[in-house]
C-alpha cells in the first residue's frame, strides 16, 4: 500500500526484468581466500587452514566458511572499486517516484552439497521479486534478487536470496 | 565436543561467542571479504557520512553467526540453510554476544534437522541482528 492519492512507486518496465536471468559469472573457490576469510572471523576450526584436517573430517579440501560465498573475485574491468562485485550493467528502470535510501535487508542461503577450495561455480542472479509497503519510514520498495550458484558438474549447490529496500 | 542430535532439544542453547572488534579485525575482514568501504575503518569518512564512528560490517556478524553454528554443530553436521536481518549497528570494542538456541527438532525426508534461533547481542542486550538456520545433523 502507497500513501494516499499517491501513484504506485513499481512501474510495468520495473515488472518486466522479474524473473529475467542475468549473464553468469565464475566463483573460483580457493585455498588462500578461504584461509584470509576464515582468519578474518576468528574461526579457530584448522579445517579452514589445514587441508589435511579438512580431509579428515570428510571434505574434499577447505570448505567455505558459512557467508563465505558472495566473496567476489575481483576483476578491474567488471568490479566496483569499493565494493568489489560486480558493477551493474545500469540503474535499469527506476520507480515511479525518487528513492533516495537504500538498506540490506539481509541475506539468506540454502546449501545443497559442501563447498570446497578447488570448485568453480558459475552464478545467475535474478529479481526474483518486488513490493511496496508503507512503513515508518514511509513509502518502501522491496526487492528481492536470488542468485543460483552451481558447481563444476552442473549441480545446483546453494541459493541465495537477498533483500533490498529503497526508500 | 559437537553437538549430538540425540542430546540436543527444543530449548538447547548454543555456547555463547563472545566478539569484540578491534579495528585490525575489521580491516582484516574488508581484505577476506573484498568489502573495502571506508565507514569501516575510516574514522573521519564514517563520521563526514553522519554516523557516530566506525560500524562493523554487517556481513561479519553474518559470518560470526555462521562460526556460532559451525563451532557448535561441528563437522559431521552441515548447514542446510540460514540467514539474518541487520537490525542495528554494532561498533568496535565493544562486545559483540553471539547467541543461538534450538527451536525444532524433527525428522523429514529423512534428515534429522534442527531449526535454530540465532542472533548477535550488543551490550544493551539489543539483538542486532536475528536470524534463522537449519542445521541437517548425521
Amino acid at each position: 500500500m502507497t500513501q494516499t492519492g499517491a501513484q504506485p512507486l513499481i512501474t510495468d518496465e520495473m515488472r518486466a526484468e522479474i524473473g529475467k536471468e542475468s549473464a553468469p559469472w565464475t566463483c573460483e573457490v580457493d585455498k588462500t581466500a578461504i584461509r584470509m576469510f576464515a582468519r578474518s572471523v576468528g574461526h579457530t576450526d584448522p579445517v579452514f587452514y589445514d587441508e589435511a584436517a579438512a580431509k579428515a573430517a570428510g571434505y574434499r579440501s577447505l570448505p567455505c566458511p558459512p557467508g563465505y560465498l558472495g566473496t567476489p573475485v575481483f576483476h578491474p574491468s567488471t568490479s566496483d572499486s569499493t565494493f568489489g562485485g560486480r558493477r551493474g550493467a545500469g540503474p535499469g528502470p527506476q520507480p515511479s517516484r525518487p528513492l533516495k535510501r537504500v538498506l540490506n535487508g539481509g541475506t539468506e542461503i540454502e546449501y545443497f552439497d559442501d563447498i570446497c577450495a578447488g570448485d568453480v561455480l558459475t552464478a545467475t542472479s535474478h529479481l526474483a521479486a518486488l513490493e511496496e509497503r508503507t512503513g515508518s519510514i514511509g513509502d518502501m520498495l522491496i526487492s528481492t534478487n536470488k542468485t543460483v550458484y552451481k558447481n563444476q558438474q552442473g549441480k545446483v549447490v546453494a541459493i541465495s536470496t537477498g533483500t533490498g529496500i529503497r526508500y | 565436543m559437537a553437538a549430538n542430535w540425540d542430546e540436543i532439544k527444543e530449548g538447547t542453547e548454543l555456547p555463547v561467542l563472545k566478539k569484540n572488534c578491534s579495528t585490525q579485525q575489521l580491516v582484516q575482514w574488508a581484505a577476506g571479504s573484498g568489502d573495502f568501504y571506508q565507514i569501516h575503518y575510516d574514522k573521519d569518512f564514517a563520521i563526514g557520512t553522519g554516523l557516530p564512528g566506525l560500524i562493523v560490517h554487517g556481513a561479519l556478524k553474518n559470518a560470526f553467526l555462521g562460526q556460532l553454528i559451525h563451532d557448535w554443530a561441528g563437522n559431521t553436521a552441515r548447514l542446510k540453510s540460514y540467514g539474518c536481518s541487520y537490525r542495528g549497528m554494532d561498533y568496535p570494542n565493544e562486545d559483540i554476544l553471539c547467541k543461538g538456541v534450538v527451536t525444532r527438532k524433527y525428522e523429514e525426508g529423512g534428515e534429522k534437522l534442527a531449526d535454530l534461533e540465532v542472533w548477535t547481542e550488543n551490550p544493551k542486550g539489543q539483538k542486532t541482528t536475528p536470524g534463522t538456520a537449519t542445521v541437517r545433523f548425521k
